[in-house]
């Protein structure tokens, strides 16, 4: 193997990192997100939930952003033929990532349209969460690609059977984590019903696995006979017996950090099939983008290992510290 | 409608509304630093509420930018997804550095000034601050690095078609990197204070939050006094560098229709392109010459030297030039009244002056904006300099009638946050220093 190719898979875990990152930290504010209509009683409610997550959402979301950045420079190939492919898409996510972004400060400050901006952080933390996934599930699949890696279909292309569970099993991830942590940082009656909530939607999730595990046995050939994958899926549904035997006790750390390992999991299944591939091709056709004929030049990639190696680390240092700094149940 | 012409006027929407933000959030960053400098050393309540009132805006403010940079950071693969091809070698890698080094901190430590104040020590707060200063100028610096790269390409060569690094530091300080980072920052800078200042000055007018506004004002100002009159050093390289690296900009820019020899610089007119003639010119002789070659004879290379469908449009590159130029002459002004003023201990009792400084605030905004517009549709038909042309850049599998739909929906959504955005801005300030609440507790 040479440099070249070691920088290669490289970059696809660190990829892989980023994303699974952007899912475990932000999966919890859009979860408390798409909720809070249905979990905030009142004014109080809405203000604790919102405190719970304010001062993180926003470095939350850079994980994303730094995924896009990082896949742009390490396989622009692969980000320009899934962003230009998948057009409407994003911009729903964009529109949605808009809203969002703004909805927590208007919401406080504007008070005569509390409601609108209320409904706007739950759509804009809806959408995104059920998109990812559904894009995920087309990617892994496989698109129509020309052989100048363009993508060929259309809007309804990606909403086929198999992305859409994909979609739906996100998104129940993303609500189950929200309770958790929504649980985990608020006391009383809010916090009884967060924990309610998740157990509830802790059955949504489970069955939404087993629809995509069946899916997955019909429409991707080989991939319930890899070993990596299923000890992906042992840790998902380890993690999710114990949080959820925990939901029922006093500590609420427990639920959250298995939601968190649940989602390492499911990105274990993902990228283990996935590998060498970025963006597989449908029908079978070979014209996949791999990590070897879409990535950026040696030269390049070393670049970036660089800046990523002294740049997380940092990241993770004052990202624990300001969770620390906030930790414990939000008092107002 | 044609899908790259939808692209430039969809990328020019989001990027020209994402740059009303972060020019006042690199201004406004500057004054809290200072703020929080001197209520650390001095322990003054008075300067505590001050700043806490100051992060409340920039709050407001970045949320607007973070709102409005996600699209730009998702756009180049979106609408540009054959420039994202060709350059990504070297374009990606200077935008996830921005995500790395500066996005995360820029966050992490704002969520700190916003919700933390109780939280953490005065020594620590001091030091977030300090960050959310540092971070947000670090962005701006990443972003342009790869703008500048656009401009003045380097380090790179192209095999098979596409742009591959060879040197990182030359792609990265390429020929304009430094002196447009220098200029874009002061002009954040005169943005924020300038915007201070028409702040603190409704307070003085009003009669009302005096103890507050008056050491604001004064503050503002000495840092708006020097950032004007240094812009024009500041823009004055950028115009030789764009001149030397890129001439045929600098001549639209001029409208200098022929290559003379001691060229004037032009200070008013209307170019005519068809008529390749300046109308109603008033222009200074020689001065060109002197400005970019500090000879008063020396040839300047008009737009006659190059192919006339390798420039841009000298109307508009002109016009916004010379804008831009006229909006700093005006500050620099603003700035020598404020001098006297000061000299003559009449700054805050001056109600005319402080009423221009109110009505001027917005008038940064618009120089920055105009700004950008001479940079980048000086630089057509080019995406890249003389690498890549922009009908080139452009997706090829995005269809007009979505860039279309997406332009509208932007327009909408950005006039609707626009709007609210400038209502809770007013009410903020009508509330004013002694009423702010850091936090979403609400009224
Ligand atoms: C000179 C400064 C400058 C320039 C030219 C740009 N930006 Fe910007 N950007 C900032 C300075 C900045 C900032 C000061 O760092 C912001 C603005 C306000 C803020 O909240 O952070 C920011 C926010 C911001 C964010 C949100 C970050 C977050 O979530 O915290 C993104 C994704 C971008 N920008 C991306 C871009 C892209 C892709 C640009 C070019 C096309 C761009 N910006 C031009
Ligand atoms: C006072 C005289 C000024 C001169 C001579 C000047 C000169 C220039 C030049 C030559 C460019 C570069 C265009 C390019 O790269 O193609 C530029 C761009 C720009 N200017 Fe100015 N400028 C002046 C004042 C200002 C002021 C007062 C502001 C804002 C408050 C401002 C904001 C900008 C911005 C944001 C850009 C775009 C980024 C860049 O290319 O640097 N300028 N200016
Ligand atoms: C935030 C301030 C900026 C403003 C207001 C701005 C404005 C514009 C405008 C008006 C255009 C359309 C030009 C035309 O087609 O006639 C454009 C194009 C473009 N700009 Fe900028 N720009 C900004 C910053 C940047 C930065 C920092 C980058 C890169 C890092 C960038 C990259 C591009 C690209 C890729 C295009 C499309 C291709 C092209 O038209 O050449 N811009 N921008």
């Amino acid at each position: 193997m040479d440099t070249l190719q070691v920088l290669q898979i490289i970059w696809f875990f660190l990829i892989g990192i980023l994303l699974a990152g952007y899912s475990v930290l932000d999966g919890f504010d859009l979860g408390i997100g798409i909720l809070l209509p249905f979990m905030a009683k009142d004014k109080n409610d809405t203000v604790a939930l919102f405190t719970a997550i304010g001062p993180v959402w926003d470095g939350n979301e850079v994980w994303l952003l730094t995924a896009g950045g990082a896949l742009f420079a390490a396989f622009p190939h692969a980000y320009a033929t899934v962003f230009s492919g998948f057009y409407l898409a994003l911009m729903l996510v964009l529109f949605a990532l808009i809203f969002r972004a703004v909805s927590l400060e208007f919401w406080s400050l504007d008070e005569p349209r509390r409601s609108f901006w209320k409904w706007a952080f739950a759509i804009g933390s809806l959408l995104p969460s059920l998109l990812f996934g559904v894009a995920l599930g087309n990617v892994v699949e496989g698109i129509p690609l020309s052989d100048s890696m363009e993508f060929t279909g259309s809007f309804f292309t990606l909403l086929r059977p198999f992305p859409i569970a994909v979609g739906l099993t996100g998104l129940s991830a993303i609500l189950v984590h929200g309770c958790t942590y929504a649980a985990l940082k608020t006391e009383g009656p809010l916090h009884d019903r967060a924990r309610l909530m998740g157990k509830r939607l802790w059955i949504l999730f489970l069955i939404m696995l087993i629809i995509s595990a069946i899916m997955s046995g019909l429409y991707l050939p080989g991939s319930l006979k890899s070993p990596l994958g299923w000890i992906g899926a042992a840790v998902v549904i380890i993690s999710l017996v114990i949080g959820r035997v925990w939901m029922g006790r006093t500590n609420d750390k427990v639920p959250f950090l298995m939601t968190s390992l649940s989602f390492i999991g499911l990105w274990g299944i993902a990228g283990s099939y996935q590998f060498p591939h970025l963006v597989k091709a449908a029908g079978g056709s070979g014209l996949h983008l791999s990590i070897y004929n879409s990535s950026s030049s040696e030269l390049t990639l070393t670049v970036m290992l660089t800046i990523a190696a002294i740049g997380m680390p940092m990241v993770l240092v004052y990202t624990v510290y300001a969770y620390r700094i906030f930790k414990g149940k939000v008092n107002l | 409608m044609d899908p790259v012409l939808l692209s430039r006027i969809q990328f020019g929407l989001t990027a020209g509304f994402h740059f009303i933000f972060p020019p006042l959030t690199l201004g406004l960053s500057l004054v809290i630093l200072i703020l929080e400098i001197i209520y650390y050393t001095s322990d003054s309540e008075l300067y505590k509420k001050i700043s806490t009132f100051m992060v409340k805006i920039m709050g407001l403010v970045f949320v607007m930018g973070v709102a409005t940079g996600i699209v730009l950071e998702f756009s180049f693969g979106t609408n540009w997804s054959n420039y994202s091809r060709m350059v990504g070698d070297i374009f990606g890698a200077p935008l996830a550095a921005e995500g790395i080094f500066a996005f995360f901190m820029e966050s992490v430590f704002l969520g700190i000034l916003i919700f933390g104040r109780n939280r953490v020590s005065k020594r620590f707060y001091l030091l977030s601050v300090f960050l959310v200063f540092f971070a947000s100028h670090l962005s701006g610096l990443w972003i342009i690095i790869a703008n500048s790269w656009m401009q003045t390409p380097a380090g790179y060569t192209i095999e098979g078609g596409r742009a591959v690094l060879t040197n990182f530091y030359e792609a990265a300080l390429n020929g304009s990197t430094i002196v447009r980072f220098l200029h874009t920052i002061i002009g954040g800078w005169i943005t924020g204070t300038l915007f201070t200042a028409g702040v603190s000055s409704w307070y003085l007018l009003k009669e009302r939050d005096t103890e507050a506004a008056r050491p604001l004002l004064s503050l503002a100002l000495w840092i708006f006094t020097a950032t004007a009159i240094i812009q024009f050093v500041s823009g004055h390289s950028h115009s030789v560098q764009v001149a030397k690296t890129q001439p045929e900009k600098m001549a639209a820019f001029e409208a200098l229709w022929q290559s003379r020899a001691g060229a004037p610089m032009s200070v008013i007119g209307i170019p005519d392109t068809a008529a390749k003639k300046t109308r109603f010119e008033i222009a200074v002789p020689k001065l060109l010459s002197i400005a970019i070659y500090f000879d008063p004879n020396a040839t300047v290379q008009g737009l006659n030297e190059f192919q006339p469908d390798e420039l841009p449009s000298v109307f508009i590159s002109y016009l916004t030039y010379h804008g831009m130029i006229g909006l700093g002459s005006f500050f620099a002004l603003l700035a020598l009244i404020a001098l006297i003023l000061r000299f003559r201990n009449r700054l805050f009792d001056s109600r005319w002056y402080l009423w221009i400084l109110v009505l001027a605030t917005p008038l940064p905004f618009i120089s920055n904006e105009l700004g950008w517009m001479s940079a980048e549709i000086g630089r057509q038909p080019w995406a890249v300099y003389r690498v890549l042309k922009t009908i080139d850049a452009a997706s090829v599998v995005v269809p007009a009638g979505q860039i279309l739909f997406t332009i509208i929906m932007f327009s909408v959504i950005y006039l609707l946050l626009f709007a609210v955005f400038i209502k809770i801005l007013v009410s903020i300030v009508k509330k004013g220093p002694d009423n702010v609440t850091l936090g979403y507790i609400g009224e």
